[in-house]
């Protein structure tokens, strides 16, 4: 390099007016364009389906709808095979709801409590195997939980069963007559371990992504590492937790196959928990689908509805609850 | 970090071994069915099955009550004929319904077809219509499990009144009564019966709307009626649950109950009636057809009182059209029923705990099968 160069640096040339704006609004050379393209057309894709989901299952829940003799909403029944046929979902939506708040309720707090300890206080050679065994859970398919619950959990309920009706069973909700133990809480039960996995799996991400310097402020006013915990991490992410869960949720919801294995359905109401009996949307149309007649896969569709439109409702509630906290989302760490 | 990333790697790679692991097994597991064929007689028996002009592939879907015993003739006949014959229990329902669409040769059924589903099905048979050949009986057995109780009698009132929940205790007047010398417990009765639907459940209840009129108000069906009881999802769900409570009994499919005791019906007869091969087939001999034209559905009866005939009999059906059956699948589709209706196929019946048809009525199943077109 000479030095008559570097005297006289070259005029960078003045971007025109319009190229300025251009540049402000992004998205103009062809490897932009095509992307945006790509994206939108994939979003507007995921639209199709859905509405296409949607249509198929009202129309051929309007068709068994329309020939059911009971209440679809309030009947203790399901029956296709009858002339009238007599169906109803109050059972399953009871049911559907119920083993996925219990649940929640279980897995919720042990998942946090697991990826609190694998992010703040194990020391990182233990928390790596914790992790991966955590991880592993979460691809066990889950007719083999069914098989492990009614082999192995199913059993072994009975003492818990008979500890919570002799301390628990004046409240009703835990009263038991002897009886195998394959009620809705052995599902929830079931169901908390299943969908542990994922809860502790994205909790674990978001508990990683709090940044350094909120902790190490709050360490400098001289929080101890609870107070830490509490004030910097869980607000952080709370959000978080609440998508974990949800995802969480979804997955309780919507299980088939270890209900289906383990819970004793019957088309009933218990105020017991501990009642065999009750069912769930999905048990239900595992167990009815493979010997349904055409009607009867209509009546199953509709239920199926009534499972899609929950699982809408869920989402949506959880959408509202993360953007009424966006001050805590990622975006502004 | 750099380090974590990799090892993070690393767990991911594992994660997807071990779940793919997993994935395989579960796919391994599904045909277990296969194993009842009696491998002994696979080659000494091929010799005599005719294939006629059986060539290529079948497809079946039913019952999967029927499943064991056609996997194990399949594998007979395709080891002789050099036929691929897929039959998928995936449910008497399944079957009809695929039938009906034309996309399988022939269905199995745990139930003789409904006059609308004869009706759908001459769209596909054309110039004909599906009719039912009774190929695979059964018996259903009454396992329990009673601690100290080996040979339970039982009458059709009192077996209804146990499942309905009239009778709640096994020291019952009502069984102590058909059971003088047995040590009966104050064990609370938990009857289980299926949670998904199934052509067991449909034959059982009609034995019970049948042989008990007044103690069975629930009618019958393929979904489980009456209130209360407990549930658990098919013949090997049941099995298990029999197995694990103290106090349990349930009806299943005489080959899961093996291993359980089960209960001896008082039907009248001379003597109470164990659930055999045997006396299932004795109880089909005593069924009347009541199908028209070529159709030979059953009808069982319940209450038979024929000496060592035992009333909760199942027996489940091949539904092929009686005319128009399609031109390529003709000739295998009558070889493979020409096979299983012979002496050598219902002769298997009985090994792996299913009753062979009777021979009067076996006669007409192959007459009837020689007219196919």
């Amino acid at each position: 390099m000479d030095i008559a160069t570097q005297d006289t640096p070259p005029p960078t040339p003045q971007p025109t007016e319009a190229e300025r704006k251009r540049a402000a609004r992004g998205a103009t050379r062809p490897g932009d364009r095509v992307f945006l393209g790509l994206a939108r057309g994939s979003g507007i894709f995921l639209l199709a389906i859905m509405t296409a989901i949607a249509v198929f299952l009202t129309w051929r829940a309007a068709i068994a709808i329309s020939k059911n003799e009971g209440n679809f909403l309030t009947t203790f029944e399901w029956n296709t095979g009858t002339q009238p046929p007599v169906f109803g979902i109050a059972v399953l939506a009871y049911g559907t709801v119920v083993s996925s708040i219990i649940a929640m309720a279980i897995a919720v707090p042990i998942a946090v409590a697991i990826a609190l300890f694998i992010t703040h206080y194990a020391p990182r050679r233990l928390g790596g195997p914790i992790a991966y065994v955590i991880d592993l859970l979460a691809a066990v398919p889950s007719i083999v939980y069914g098989l492990w619950g009614v082999m192995v959990l199913v059993p072994q309920m009975n003492g818990l069963f008979g500890w919570l009706n002799d301390y628990f069973g004046w409240t009703g909700i835990f009263s038991w007559e002897e009886g195998a133990p394959r009620s809705m809480l052995t599902v929830g039960i079931l169901l908390a371990i299943m969908i542990l996995p994922i809860i502790t799996n994205v909790s674990r991400e978001v508990f990683n992504q709090v940044p350094q310097m909120h902790e190490e402020a709050a360490l400098a006013l001289g929080a101890t590492r609870w107070e830490v915990v509490r004030m910097a991490v869980l607000p952080f992410g709370r959000s978080g937790v609440i998508s974990a869960s949800m995802l969480g949720l979804g997955r309780a919801l919507g299980e088939t196959m270890a209900v289906a294995i383990v819970l004793s359905p019957d088309f009933l109401i218990h105020g017991s928990l501990l009642d065999p009996g009750g069912g769930t949307f999905a048990q239900n149309i595992a167990a009815k689908f493979p010997e349904a007649d055409e009607f009867g896969r209509d009546a199953l569709i509709a239920s199926g509805l009534v499972l899609f439109v929950i699982t809408l409702l869920v989402n949506g509630a959880a959408r509202m609850i993360i953007a009424r906290r966006k001050e805590y989302s990622g975006a502004n760490a | 970090m750099k380090l974590q990333r990799k090892n993070r790697r690393a767990l991911a790679l594992g994660a997807i071994a071990f779940s793919g692991a997993l994935a395989l097994t579960a796919c391994g597991s599904d045909d277990t069915g296969n194993s009842n064929g009696g491998d002994s007689t696979a080659t000494a028996n091929a010799g005599s099955i005719k294939c006629d002009d059986a060539k290529g592939q079948l497809l079946a879907d039913g019952s999967s009550a029927q499943k064991n015993a056609i996997d194990a003739w399949v594998k007979q006949f395709s080891a002789a004929c050099q036929v691929q014959i897929n039959y998928k229990g995936g449910g008497s329902g399944a079957g009809i319904t695929a039938f009906n669409q034309g996309t399988v040769a022939f269905a199995g059924s745990d139930s003789a077809l409904k006059p609308e589903e004869i009706t759908e099905s001459k769209k596909v048979c054309s110039g004909g219509q599906g009719i039912d050949l009774p190929m695979v009986g059964g018996a259903v057995a009454l396992a329990y499990n009673v601690e100290g109780v080996d040979n339970l009698v039982l009458d059709a009132p009192t077996i209804a009144n146990i499942f309905s929940g009239k009778i709640k205790t096994w020291d019952d007047a009502a069984i102590k009564k058909l059971n003088p010398d047995a040590k009966l417990p104050s064990t609370k009765i938990q009857a289980f019966h299926r949670s998904d639907e199934s052509g067991t459940t449909d034959n059982f209840t009609k034995y019970l709307s049948t042989a008990a009129k007044s103690d069975w108000t629930y009618g019958d069906g393929k979904a489980w009626a009456a209130p209360g009881g407990q549930a658990a999802s098919g013949s090997s769900g049941l099995a298990q649950a029999v197995k694990q409570t103290s106090g349990a009994i349930s009806y299943m499919e005489e080959s899961y109950a093996k291993d359980m005791s089960t209960v001896a019906i008082d039907t009248g007869a001379s003597e109470p009636v164990k659930p055999t091969s045997d006396s299932a087939t004795a109880a089909i001999a005593d069924a009347k057809v009541v199908g028209t034209g070529k159709d030979l559905a059953l009808e069982i009866n319940y209450n038979t009182k024929a000496d060592g005939a035992y009333p909760i009999t199942l027996v489940t059906y091949e539904i092929v059209c009686d005319k128009g059956n399609k031109a390529e699948t003709l000739p295998t589709v009558k070889a493979f029923l020409t096979y299983i209706a012979s002496e050598e196929g219902q002769g298997m019946l009985a090994d792996i705990s299913y009753a062979p048809i009777p021979d009067d009525i076996i006669a007409k199943v192959r007459t009837t099968i020689a007219g196919l077109s």
